[in-house]
């Protein structure tokens, strides 16, 4: 169904790095001279799980007729800010220099992804709002990004890719959700990976579409990480949003976790409830793609067993190919739960899209 | 504090008749399988132990929080799981148990890398499962263990068995080196489909050397057991994607440990997804989800368990009351109890597919 009304805040839009070239303007002495040396500009530093013509990437009406889906701001605007009635989008960009080994250069790119983002996007629209995307190769290096870019509120949250070097609970990231939450900046993670593991246990997919189906298995292994370690119990404040990882996989993962923790609770003391309370309290996801069958009675009863409707925030994930025309949103949703995942939600996880932007 | 320990008084029998599609038959000692191994293998078992693709030869990097049921320790001594006369009256007897599918995970040779070793040690898997259980107590019934790494070892593993019908499916590892859908191992499912055995893959508790989440190794025990149904949830996802049920229309898949509460997010999401991207599987005919409501079924232990117990009705209505078999894990410490273990309502017919008319159905079984 359509949006009923203006001012919603989509939560998920996708800006695309065009080419190496669109963010030198940005970089330091030496890393200009490293590009120059290195022929960096050369490189393709899209991601493995978004090729930039696969068809999840770039629905064909939303495609640019230059550069990859979502490098066009106008496009932008008209078919999304606009024609979804938007009060505020938040950007997310992924980008390969989330992929990257060697941490410095994946450190430099990203700095230079951000203000880009700053430069070419926020100043020109003001209701744009952008995630910080951090180099999480080395949790010292995400944590400076975060220290540099957070005096901008229009920065409203981190950015991770799911599949990342280790699970985001384990200590060594701790330094990482502790910058987070200081700075009341949720860390979104984001579907898609760096590809450091396999997408299954059992090995490497043949296909794309296998890969994007096995998503929820990253997003379930990262709340599993999150909760075990005893990220919420360090980190109470600390809100983390699951961005496009498709809603109804939830209740069935939290079911399990709540049985094996009662099962084996001692081996996790900090785990002080069920762990599907816990996700409860800090955990959100974005709507597109509702991975619900189009009758409307089933994404009806996914979201009463998530037994919260304070979890869903609403995104479009424009410009990847989730919907056709101008359904944004799924079926099944009531008027007071439309009201929540478009606008309450968002401003109550968000807490920077009520500060004046300085 | 010791009343677990106590025997057991008599319990009426059911009337339930229950076919228990997992039970895991242990070794007393590694000593009471050497002699089914040839004598070439059985000094390399006891030189050069088995070489896996873990940090550790003997054990879990990731030792069980709990193990077996404490009251599942033979009178006689040894391991739960270790003795058949045990298990009988401790398990089957008690609770009315028709038939028990044995999935005799140890010792394992679809984990070893050395494939010739491996095929050995599934072949006297096999030998032990007929001499030391299936033998001695008829109402039990085997898997035959293969090692999916070499699938001409496999195949002639399969051949010479499938007349024996006391083998009632083929078991081989979901953590295996590539994804089960994948080609290489076609020739299983061949196998497989020409015997009419079944296919049934039980969660192992390592393999691949792929760590266990596609977010790297997790730390605890608690978020290692999830992984179980990750393990299975991505041998679904590639053997539907990969065409083993459009090329083998008659392959019948046995998730075994796996759980099933996840199977309709999981259908819901590779249909929509499949519509968006079917160019890139074009040997798919039909919506994933259809391949999944006819080749696959799921067994049941450990039990979902919904906040709202209606929610499991509303599950198995969506996913097929004849696709759910029903297991008990014996003797893990996880195991489900056929007297308690659904939480809901159910009719007797309904009852009666779950605890025994499917399985008879998938397995053949009279």
């Amino acid at each position: 169904m359509r949006i009923p009304f203006e001012g919603a805040i989509d939560c998920d839009v996708h800006v695309s790095v065009p080419s190496v070239s669109a963010i030198v303007p940005y970089l330091d002495e030496y890393w200009l001279e490293r590009v120059r040396v290195q022929q960096l500009e050369r490189l393709d530093l899209s991601l493995t799980s978004y090729p930039p013509t696969a068809p999840l990437s770039g629905r064909p009406d939303w495609r640019p007729q230059q550069g990859p889906p979502g490098c066009n701001l106008a496009l932008l605007q008209q078919e999304a800010l606009d024609k979804f009635g938007l009060r505020y989008a938040i950007l997310n960009c992924l980008w390969g220099s989330q992929a990257l080994f060697a941490e410095d250069m994946s450190a430099a790119f990203c700095r230079a992804v951000n203000d880009w983002i700053a430069t070419e996007w926020l100043d020109k629209d003001t209701r744009l709002r952008a995630s910080i995307m951090v180099p999480m190769q080395n949790a010292d290096l995400a944590v400076a990004e975060i220290e540099r870019r957070a005096g901008d509120s229009r920065f409203v949250q981190v950015l991770v890719l799911a599949g990342l070097d280790t699970l985001l609970g384990r200590r060594v990231n701790w330094p990482v959700l502790r910058a987070a939450e200081a700075h009341g900046l949720p860390i979104a993670i984001h579907a898609g990976s760096a590809y450091r593991h396999p997408p299954s246990a059992g090995g490497w997919p043949s296909y794309l579409l296998e890969d994007y189906v096995s998503n929820t298995q990253l997003f379930a292994a990262q709340l599993g990480s999150l909760v075990s370690e005893g990220a919420f119990s360090k980190f109470p404040e600390l809100t983390v949003v699951l961005a496009e990882s498709g809603v109804t996989w939830l209740p069935a993962f939290a079911w399990k976790f709540n049985k094996t923790w009662r099962g084996v609770r001692t081996e996790v003391p900090w785990v002080t409830k069920p762990p599907f309370d816990v996700i409860r309290d800090h955990v959100k996801l974005t709507l597109q793609p509702a991975d619900a069958p189009a009758d409307p009675q089933a994404l009806r009863d996914v979201i009463e067993q998530i037994g919260s409707d304070e979890m869903l925030l609403f995104s479009s994930d424009f410009p990847h190919w989730q919907f056709d025309g101008e359904d944004v949103l799924p079926n099944g949703l009531g008027d007071e739960q439309l009201r929540k995942i478009l606008i309450d939600n968002p401003l109550a996880t968000y807490s920077r899209l009520k500060e004046a932007v300085a | 504090m010791s009343t677990l320990l106590e025997p057991l008084p008599p319990l009426p029998k059911t009337r339930l008749s229950v076919v228990d599609c997992d039970i895991h038959p242990t070794l007393t000692s590694e000593a009471e399988f050497l002699p089914y191994l040839p004598a070439r293998w059985r000094e390399h078992m006891q030189t050069y132990r088995r070489h896996v693709r873990q940090g550790l030869h003997g054990t879990l990097t990731h030792p069980r929080m709990q193990v077996n049921r404490i009251d599942a320790v033979p009178t006689k001594g040894g391991p739960p799981g270790s003795d058949v006369n045990f298990m009988r009256t401790h398990h089957l007897d008690q609770n009315g148990v028709e038939w028990g599918l044995l999935q005799a995970l140890q010792p394992s040779g679809s984990a070893e890398r050395n494939l010739e070793f491996g095929a050995a040690l599934c072949s006297a898997n096999n030998d032990w499962q007929i001499a030391e259980w299936i033998d001695k107590e008829p109402r039990l019934r085997g898997a035959i263990q293969v090692t999916q790494e070499d699938p001409q070892a496999a195949v002639r593993e399969i051949e010479r068995r499938a007349s024996d019908r006391r083998f009632v499916q083929v078991s081989l590892s979901p953590r295996a080196q590539e994804p089960l859908g994948r080609s290489r191992y076609w020739p299983i499912y061949e196998a497989c489909e020409r015997n009419n055995l079944p296919l049934g893959l039980h969660v192992p508790g390592f393999g691949s050397g792929y760590a266990s989440t596609p977010g790297g190794w997790p730390t605890f025990y608690l978020e290692e057991h999830q992984t179980f149904a990750y393990v299975i949830m991505g041998v679904f996802t590639s053997m539907v994607l990969e065409g083993v049920f459009e090329r083998y229309p008659k392959l019948k898949l046995v998730l075994v440990e796996g759980g099933f509460a996840w199977v309709p997010a999981l259908c819901w999401r590779l249909d929509k997804h499949w519509e968006r991207m079917r160019s890139e599987v074009p040997h798919l005919k039909r919506p994933p989800s259809e391949y999944i409501r006819e080749n696959i079924w799921y067994t049941t232990q450990p039990m979902e368990e919904p906040e709202r117990p209606e929610d499991l009705t509303k599950l198995i209505d969506w996913i097929g009351w004849d696709r759910l078999l029903f297991s008990t894990d014996y003797p893990h410490w996880d195991f489900d109890d056929p007297k308690t273990v659904f939480n809901v309502r159910m009719t007797p017919e309904h009852r009666r597919m779950i605890f025994s008319e499917n399985a008879k159905s998938v397995y053949r079984l009279p």
